[in-house]
């Protein structure tokens, strides 16, 4: 018999029931709730007189919709200026207080993205399966955990019942074999992926990413490239666990206590794809080929390296891609072969539940250091993904780091990753933006969005447009080689 | 959920490849605690031409002549021909909620994605994937002759063109009886109510760690 995957692993260790129409009810580890996607669901328990199933299965926080000023914060949910988004974070308080689940509120230090608060605390852990209604809950996946987004109804579900109703999917593994260049970094990884195998590429399957490029990266960077899966059309992305993943976990919150760790370490060994594991589909990238990526259109796989040009719509391959192009092009404001050198940008974000952790933080920060915001950006943001990543980067120095360079340092949310909140683009405006979509209108109406690494986002933010994070050099970046501000 | 056995629908067709989330429902739309009211922002960004709030009179909004559903002949469609990846994206049950509130029951497209396609057979709204050079006759067709309409039956799978053609399609035996019968999942899944319970009790002693309280 061939071996198992992660996958096949972790959706047999959850299996309740299979039915003979292939449908199987999946028991569900670990709920994450936001204030967006939850308040129909509560209401749908209400209305059935239904009680959740597990209420410890469940941990909250309002992250969407908070505002991210210390002005605004200040005054908890009572400083919400936008009526609607006070009453949707209002709900979730009432909901998690009436069914007792655990709650980190606005002001709490350990408040943040749903995906950044989820593993920070232990809470997401190998072996388990992890919903959220939030397509990026992929990220949990870079635990060795069984984790994807779901819709309303389902949370509901899995607030009543502990189970999903679910497929199996397919198994793809995506392979990144090699050594990264310098400056080249997890966000540069998944957004090549994605370009070689587009926004439906990994429709129907779980991905395993794999091989030496992916084992070499910190969970931070892990989290970031399993964050993206859901752009390649994958709701779940896997990686094995090893002891990168276990050292991460050592001490948090919700992780095994003393006496189970041992044996929660040897299970957790167990999580990887056996040697001789069948894929449905295995694509192997070389990662020493992979140059800074820059989002250049309104879809995700609409991407090219630092060194690239917007593509020509008469060069497409049929009429479905070149009417593509020419509808990005033309919401894009960019002309065929455009050197992406020369994309000019009015606003710049760091942040959201791609690039908003520690270590993303700490990429920006040293380019930042010492340089200036060009005057031609109107703003440069960068807002932590949690409390406690901002406690963290206040205590190194970072944010003294941002603010002298000209960034705004914000309370911790999702932001301008969606613009739900008040932080958003104007019609027309260029942003480079460390999040995971650029769809239409995605930051803001008529806003334009160039995906990009945190590296790259602030060596953009002091250029004024996109310049090669690499020419920085190595690992004590030579400041100097960011072509500060022109005129 | 609403039940779903046949429908014989005006057909739109919205020509566009990855139509995702955003498009179809935009972001400050999602601010609603409520499930229902959602239709009149269906693909707010491309039916207005101006900015849409949540709460605002949308009929006194200006509509984008050239946008597809604000054209005369498609008023009133139930059946929305689309083209690959529809509903990539986000996973708000908005989408489906917008749509279904528009009045679209059905929608055929080459492919979904993958939540959206969860999403929508749970509020009551049929996705039938078809092969692209089907959609791609069915849009031309649509688009030579006004008033142009399918009738689809889910108990048969099939999808009837006004030339009497007969489209056959495939669907998971389980999302076709909710759908025919209009069943509410969570019903479904507590009559399992003992086999969780043994479940979560054998899982709970082989992992207890997964059990942690706070
Ligand atoms: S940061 Fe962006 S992508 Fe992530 S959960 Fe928030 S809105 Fe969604």
């Amino acid at each position: 018999m061939a071996g198992q995957t992660l996958y096949d692993k972790l959706w047999s260790q959850h299996l309740v029931k299979e039915r003979d129409d292939g449908t199987a009810l999946i028991y569900i580890d670990r709920q994450l709730l936001h204030e967006v996607t939850s308040p129909q669901a509560f209401e749908g328990l209400r209305l059935a007189n239904r009680r959740p199933w597990r209420i410890d299965a469940n941990l909250a926080t309002p992250d969407h919709n908070v505002p991210t000023t210390l002005k605004e914060r200040a005054a908890g949910n009572a400083g919400i200026a936008d009526p609607v988004s006070l009453i949707q974070v209002q709900t979730l308080d009432d909901n998690c207080h009436e069914f007792g689940i655990e709650e980190f509120r606005i002001n709490d230090p350990r408040q943040g993205i749903v995906h950044v608060v989820g593993p920070e605390q232990g809470a997401t852990l190998p072996g388990m399966t992890v919903v959220c209604g939030d397509s990026h809950t992929a990220t949990h996946g870079a635990f060795a955990a069984l984790a994807h987004g779901i819709g309303t109804s389902e949370v509901e579900h899995v607030l009543a019942t502990q189970c999903l109703l679910a497929q199996k999917m397919q198994n793809m593994q995506v392979r990144v074999e090699g050594v990264l260049g310098a400056g080249v970094t997890a966000k540069d990884i998944v957004l090549a992926i994605i370009g070689e195998i587009g926004t439906a590429g990994g429709t129907g399957y779980a991905i395993e990413f794999a091989g030496s490029a992916i084992q070499s990266l910190s969970m931070e960077g892990r989290m970031t490239v399993c964050n993206m899966a859901i752009e390649a059309g994958a709701r779940v992305g896997l990686i094995a666990v090893d002891d990168t993943t276990i050292d991460y976990l050592k001490g948090r919150h919700y992780a095994p206590s003393a006496e189970q760790w041992a044996a929660a370490v040897a299970d957790w060994r167990h999580l990887v794809s056996d040697d001789d594991a069948a894929f449905d589909k295995v694509v192997t990238l070389d990662a020493a080929a992979i140059e800074p990526q820059v989002s250049w259109g309104t879809s995700p796989e609409m991407v090219t390296g630092i060194g690239g040009e917007v593509p020509d719509p008469a060069e497409a391959a049929d009429e479905t891609a070149r009417t593509g192009i020419i509808r990005a092009l033309d919401y894009m404001g960019l002309a065929p072969k455009q050197k992406i050198t020369d994309i000019r940008l009015d606003k710049v974000f760091i942040g959201s539940c791609t690039n908003s952790r520690i270590e993303d933080l700490r990429e920006a920060a040293k380019v930042a250091r010492g340089k200036t915001v060009a005057d031609s950006i109107q703003l440069a943001m960068v807002v932590p993904g949690s409390g406690l990543v901002k406690q963290q980067a206040e205590a190194e120095g970072l944010d003294a780091i941002f603010r002298a360079a000209g960034f705004e340092w914000r309370e911790p949310g999702c932001s301008m990753c969606l613009a739900m909140n008040a932080d958003k683009l104007g019609a027309g405006e260029h942003c480079a933006s460390t999040s995971n979509r650029n769809f239409e209108g995605r930051q803001g109406y008529g806003g334009r969005t160039h995906l990009v690494s945190p590296a790259m986002a602030a060596a953009a933010a002091i250029a004024g447009h996109f310049v090669d994070v690499r020419a920085l050099g190595g690992d004590s970046p030579a400041h100097d080689a960011i072509p500060q501000q022109e005129a | 959920m609403q039940k779903f056995e046949r429908l014989d629908g005006l057909v739109a067709p919205l020509d566009r490849a990855n139509v995702d989330t955003d498009l179809i429902i935009p972001k400050q739309f999602l601010k609603s605690i409520q499930r229902t009211g959602f239709g009149v922002n269906l693909f707010d960004e491309l039916r207005y031409l101006d900015e849409g709030q949540p709460g605002q009179d949308c009929s006194q909004r200006p509509l984008n002549p050239d946008f597809v559903l604000n054209r005369p002949r498609y008023q009133g469609a139930g059946v929305l021909l689309a083209r690959h990846n529809f509903g990539c994206g986000s996973s708000r049950e908005h989408a489906p909620w917008a749509l279904a509130d528009f009045g679209f029951r059905v929608v055929i497209a080459p492919s979904f994605a993958d939540i959206f396609y969860n999403n929508a057979f749970k509020n009551g709204i049929l996705l039938i994937t078809l092969p692209e050079v089907v959609v791609d006759r069915l849009f031309a067709e649509v688009e030579a002759a006004e008033g142009y309409r399918l009738e689809v039956d889910l108990a048969e799978q099939r999808v009837i063109t006004p030339s009497g053609e007969i489209l056959g399609f495939e669907i998971d035996a389980f999302r076709k009886h909710c759908l025919l019968e209009g069943l509410d999942d969570i019903g479904i899944t507590l009559q399992n109510e003992d086999a969780i319970r043994a479940f979560e009790q054998q899982h709970r002693e082989a992992r207890p760690w997964l059990f942690r309280e706070a």
